[in-house]
């Protein structure tokens, strides 16, 4: 058979990337590495552009073991997205806080190269080698301000949970390959539907706990809140998108691949999963008082929001998944980026310390409030559309999720709202000056803001792309 | 050229929406920049829609088949077989022509009036932000090919109007003008807003030109009742912002705005908006009769209602406000007569001659620093040639004197109204006829003419202010030549703009001889009581003798006060009910439960989250094994599976 190489440009290209990173950090004297987050924002715009161009190019390598359809590019494409926008908006972080620029970078692009090879895992191993390097990734760059005990503490925390989540995963995996005899996720789909057996639903739990730790979703949520709040905040926001967008298209290749032989016996599980989830995470952002905390609540809820599509397990499902991953990358990434140019410039991630943003930088609360919006869905912004999606996936039969989900949205005004409140409302302390955003956290700004808009007010052309990538998926 | 104009028409309402983005974001610090941007888009605009409508107007095919260029905006359900599509667009045809070209024309001379008229404020940018999105609305409005599209115009066009008549924030009664005018307008667009839901739940679709292809056999949809129903649903909107009775009360305090505001509101903007919507959706109306009916006595009434009122107000804007609520009641009756002909000509005479006196009233009131009553005026022409000529001509338009514009407009809709056999709605629409000559005159006698008063110190304003007018008066004189029975057909309104049929009117001399008798009349009156009799003796003599009629119209029929009194009534009657049920039942135990419910979780959770690795692993294998449970429990198979290992 022969090997087309080129399916693998955007991961190769990832992986010399990171090297290269980490060399040019080895060879350019310590002062004057800024530069690398310039070069790695701009190969990762390549990159971007690698897998774009290859957008009609589809098929799989080594005897399917990793596959190379629109649905995986298109998460290609997500994760690509959110690097950039990390890395453009934490540059000037960087440079103050962690100092070595090239490990940073160079961590960022291997766990970029994680995510990809995770969204075009054929078989077992090929994504628990993904989401390992992911993971592994993670762990340094959690860690990575390493005199501040919060961070350390997240650190080790990360460290031994995900392990043990990857143990129960692993567990998982095997137990069904055990059952059906396969690791190949389109074979096992083959046998699970001829042969459901307790130790199935064994592994089926495993994989069940094993990616709702990655996802965050309740019951397996207790480490996000503490890890996102000790991590470096442009990491957090990463984490938060990057990792759980590719821990979703895992689940959904696993899910709606490997397992619909015996949909009818997870569909109930996921959505009360959703549903609990939704729950938790929206009601207990409602204290938080520090803004990466209640960003990290309010993410779990999103995730919930995420699940919701999982469970018909149908086309629409899946390109409302997608739909609301990319615009939840925008969201995200802006109200992250607020969040740690504000540490940057006050030391401060209280809420209260928010207060008259919008006199001191009326660009950052914009963004903020737009992002914020979004997030609970109100229109004419992305998270509308993109919830609007989701939920018109389960309204038929399962009116309560719905129910919930709404009014969980309802619930989530307040909290965001609370924020916005405090930012245009009250006045700046006393004394305090103007914040002049720099110019690559402007520029990650407007992005996030104009994109969140453009997908709001005119989802037509992202809803096409998305449904040809959905497509995909059930064409093989 | 032409043809780029034609195909890209879209540029039209987004111009001035680029302006209002880019003097909010960049040029607001810059007084004199903010306005240059703001004209050179609005004049721009105006420079392709006018091409775009000559290409329309060269090309007679277009009157059959619009041109309509759509793009997706969104769409629900599969790709193949979508549940929903929306598409958004414009749509391009003689009435839609007309209007972007009559709506940018007037807009560019109110801009450029506007430059003197508020130089000086300091609002001034921010003042020309909201002229241009509130142009750009507009447009936008009358250009779409959807009436989803058209209905977020539409909104949009309330909230402009809503931030400008509310401008002079420090005014209390903008404020309450600015309130008044939104929510009146928001009561309105409920009852549209069904009107169009009904509407795509019926035929699927909000498309014009498909709507109005399946409307026409609407049979295979639905009922005739229904369709009535949906009719007057979507007449509703128009009532409110097209200021027709009962909810024309907020257009007469729209003029606490500034008096570009007020001209833009009156003639080219908003209030029009209601008689083109019912003018698009003839296709809609023409079905169902009674919808018709409704539309004309509407219009009729009003039109009568409001030259009533306007008899004997004494400030200058209030009369022209009345003026126009008239003047839309005479485009309502034209519609409901089944004429979209005569209703789009007077909407298209009516923009240039109540535009004119508009911004001539702004004139004069910035010339006597805002004093606005007629009564304390007078003899201004003296000292303000410019403004008091045009202003006569003004007034000679509206009176409907030939060969002025209102005269061939007003002349049609009469005749209309006459052989469609409306004979109770022809004599009101004639009584009113009269009753305007009437009210304009006794204006312009009084505050044009007359001795002049020694406390005033009038001088003409800027030729910012003086040069629209001028232009505007050519347009009021000559704006009607392209309408009259004896336009040669090519060139004719009423081959071009025409619904179902176009009908080539024949002059008939009775009704036209009979307009101009009733408008000589009361300019003659007018002249009699206000100018010839210096003291006005005769005036107040007859104020006197009808004293109740008279308190009744100056005080508008004191429609306000029973708004007021079924507000303070009803109401408030029924929100201290509410208010009791809130604080007891909904504050009381809802919310406060939520609340507590919350506070426990939110405890709950902190106390989980202890921050201790060993609890996170433990709560991480519980949920493990919940998960098991969850699935055993949710599925019968399969907890016969995990339990029993039973197949």
């Amino acid at each position: 058979m022969q090997i087309d190489l080129s399916l693998l440009i955007p991961e190769i290209a990832l992986a010399a990337l990171g090297m290269m990173v980490l060399i040019f950090g080895l060879i350019i004297p310590k002062g004057s590495r800024q530069g690398l987050g310039w070069f790695t924002t701009i190969s990762l715009l390549a990159v971007i552009g690698l897998v774009v161009a290859g957008w009609n190019n589809q098929g799989s390598l080594y005897e399917g073991m990793f596959v190379v359809d629109r649905y995986a590019m298109f998460f290609k494409i997500t994760f690509l997205v959110a690097a950039f926008l990390v890395a453009l908006g934490s540059m000037r972080y960087v440079d103050k806080y962690l100092g070595d620029q090239s490990e940073y970078y160079s961590m960022m692009l291997f766990a970029t190269l994680g995510m990809c090879v995770m969204a075009s895992a054929g078989d077992f191993i090929t994504l628990y080698l993904g989401l390992e390097l992911m993971t592994i990734a993670f762990f340094v760059l959690v860690c990575f301000r390493r005199m501040e005990t919060k961070s350390v503490e997240a650190g080790m925390k990360y460290v031994l949970l995900a392990g043990m989540s990857s143990a129960v995963l692993l567990y998982g995996l095997s137990l069904i390959y055990g059952v059906t005899g396969s690791i190949l996720i389109p074979e096992v789909g083959r046998m699970v539907a001829l042969n459901p057996s307790p130790a199935l639903m064994l592994g089926l739990v495993m994989l069940v706990a094993g990616l709702g730790f990655k996802i965050s979703a309740v019951p397996f949520h207790m480490w996000s809140p503490d890890i996102y709040e000790g991590a470096p905040t442009p990491v957090t926001a990463f984490l938060a998108v990057g990792s759980k967008a590719a821990s979703f298209a895992v689940l959904l290749r696993i899910f709606v691949e490997a397992l619909p032989g015996i949909w009818a016996n997870w569909t109930m599980l996921v959505a009360i999963l959703a549903a609990v989830t939704i729950i938790v995470g929206n009601l207990v952002a409602i204290p938080q008082t520090n803004i990466k905390r209640m960003l990290a609540y309010s993410s779990i809820a999103q995730a919930g929001y995420i699940l919701v599509g999982l469970v018909t397990a149908s086309e629409a499902g899946i390109k409302g998944v997608m739909f609301y991953g990319f615009l939840y990358v925008f969201a995200t990434v802006g109200a992250f980026t607020v969040a740690g140019y504000f540490y940057n410039k006050t030391g401060s991630d209280e809420i209260k310390d928010y207060a008259g943003l919008a006199q001191r930088s009326p660009l950052m609360a914009a963004v903020m409030l737009t992002v914020l919006l979004s997030m609970a869905g109100i229109p004419p912004l992305a998270g509308f559309a993109g919830k609007f999606y989701l939920f018109k996936t389960i309204v038929d039969d399962y009116l309560w999720l719905a129910f919930i989900g709404m009014v969980m949205s309802m619930v989530s005004v307040y909290y965001y709202l609370r924020v916005v409140l405090v930012m245009y409302r009250d006045d700046p302390p006393e004394g305090s000056a103007p914040i002049q955003v720099s110019g690559p956290v402007t520029l990650t700004l407007l992005v996030a803001l104009l994109a969140t808009l453009y997908i709001g007010v005119y989802p037509g052309p992202l809803s096409e792309i998305v449904n040809s990538a959905a497509h995909s998926f059930f064409v093989h | 050229m032409v043809e780029f104009a034609m195909q890209h028409a879209w540029l039209v309402p987004l111009l001035p929406a680029l302006s209002f983005v880019i003097i909010v974001l960049l040029t607001r610090p810059w007084q004199k920049l903010s306005a240059l941007v703001s004209i050179a888009c609005m004049v721009s605009s105006c420079v392709i829609a006018t091409l775009a409508a000559y290409g329309i107007f060269t090309n007679h095919e277009f009157t059959e088949k619009p041109l309509v260029y759509a793009a997706r905006w969104f769409s629900l359900g599969l790709p193949g077989a979508p549940d929903l599509v929306v598409n958004v667009g414009v749509q391009l045809d003689p009435t839609s022509a007309m209007m972007i070209f009559m709506v940018s024309l007037v807009a560019s001379l109110i801009q450029i009036y506007s430059v003197g008229y508020m130089e000086g404020d300091p609002g001034f940018s921010v003042f020309f932000s909201y002229l241009s999105l509130f142009a750009s609305s507009m447009l936008l409005l009358v250009i779409s090919s959807n009436l989803l599209q058209m209905f977020v115009a539409w909104e949009l066009v309330g909230l402009c109007s809503y931030l400008l008549i509310g401008f002079y924030t420090h005014k209390i009664s903008a404020r309450e003008a600015a309130k008044k005018a939104f929510v009146t307008c928001r009561v309105a667009d409920f009852g549209l807003l069904l009107g169009l839901l009904s509407l795509q739940i019926v035929f699927g679709t909000l498309d014009m030109v498909e709507l109005s292809e399946k409307i026409h056999h609407f049979q295979e949809y639905t009922t005739a009742g229904v369709l009535t129903l949906i009719a007057v649903l979507v007449f509703i909107g128009p009532i409110g912002k097209s200021g027709q009775f009962p909810l024309h009360v907020w257009l007469p305090d729209a003029m606490e705005g500034p008096t570009p505001v007020s001209a833009l509101i009156h003639a080219a903007t908003m209030v029009v908006a209601g008689v083109y919507l019912v003018g698009r959706t003839m296709f809609l109306f023409s079905q169902v009769p009674a919808a018709m009916e409704l539309v004309a006595v509407t219009g009729a009434f009003t039109a009568l209602f409001a030259a009533s009122i306007a008899l004997t107000q004494r400030e200058i804007k209030r009369i022209l406000a009345y003026s126009t609520v008239s003047q839309l009641g005479y485009m309502m009756l034209a519609l409901g007569v089944g004429s979209l002909t005569a209703s789009m000509f007077h909407l298209w005479t009516h923009a240039f001659f109540k535009a004119l006196m508009f911004l001539g009233a702004g004139s004069v009131l910035h010339a006597l620093h805002h004093k606005a009553d007629v009564w304390e005026m007078g003899g201004l022409i003296k000292k303000m040639p410019v403004t008091g000529w045009t202003f006569v001509i003004g007034g000679l338009a509206i009176a409907g004197i030939p060969p002025f514009a209102g005269f061939w407009s007003k002349d049609e809709i009469l005749s209309m109204a006459f052989n469609s056999g409306h004979y109770v709605l022809f004599a009101m629409g004639a009584i009113t006829a009269f009753m305007t000559a009437f009210y304009m005159w006794r204006l312009i006698f009084l505050a044009f003419f007359g001795d002049e008063k020694p406390e005033n110190h009038p001088h003409e304003s800027p030729v910012f202010m003086t040069a629209p007018l001028v232009v505007l008066a050519f347009l009021a004189t000559v704006g009607g030549l392209v309408g009259t029975p004896w336009t040669p057909w090519d060139i004719n309104w009423a081959n071009w703009i025409w619904f179902h049929e176009a009908h080539h009117a024949e002059p008939n001399y009775m009704v036209m001889l009979g307009s101009v008798i009733l408008a000589g009349a009361g300019i003659f009156l007018a002249y009699q009581l206000y100018y010839v009799d210096k003291a006005r003796a005769k005036a107040h003599a007859l104020a006197d003798k009808y004293r109740a009629l008279h308190t009744l119209s100056y005080n508008k029929f004191y429609i306000d006060e029973i708004y007021l009194w079924f507000n303070h009534s009803i109401v408030d009657g029924a929100a201290k009910l509410f208010f009791l049920f809130d604080i007891y039942i909904v504050d009381g135990i809802i919310i406060n439960g939520i609340a507590a419910v919350t506070r426990l979780f939110g405890e709950g959770a902190r106390i989980s989250q202890t921050g201790r690795l060993q609890n996170y692993a433990l709560v991480f294998f519980l949920g493990v094994l919940a998960v098991a449970v969850i699935l055993a429990f949710t599925n019968p198979s399969s907890a016969g599976l995990m339990l029993g290992g039973v197949k």
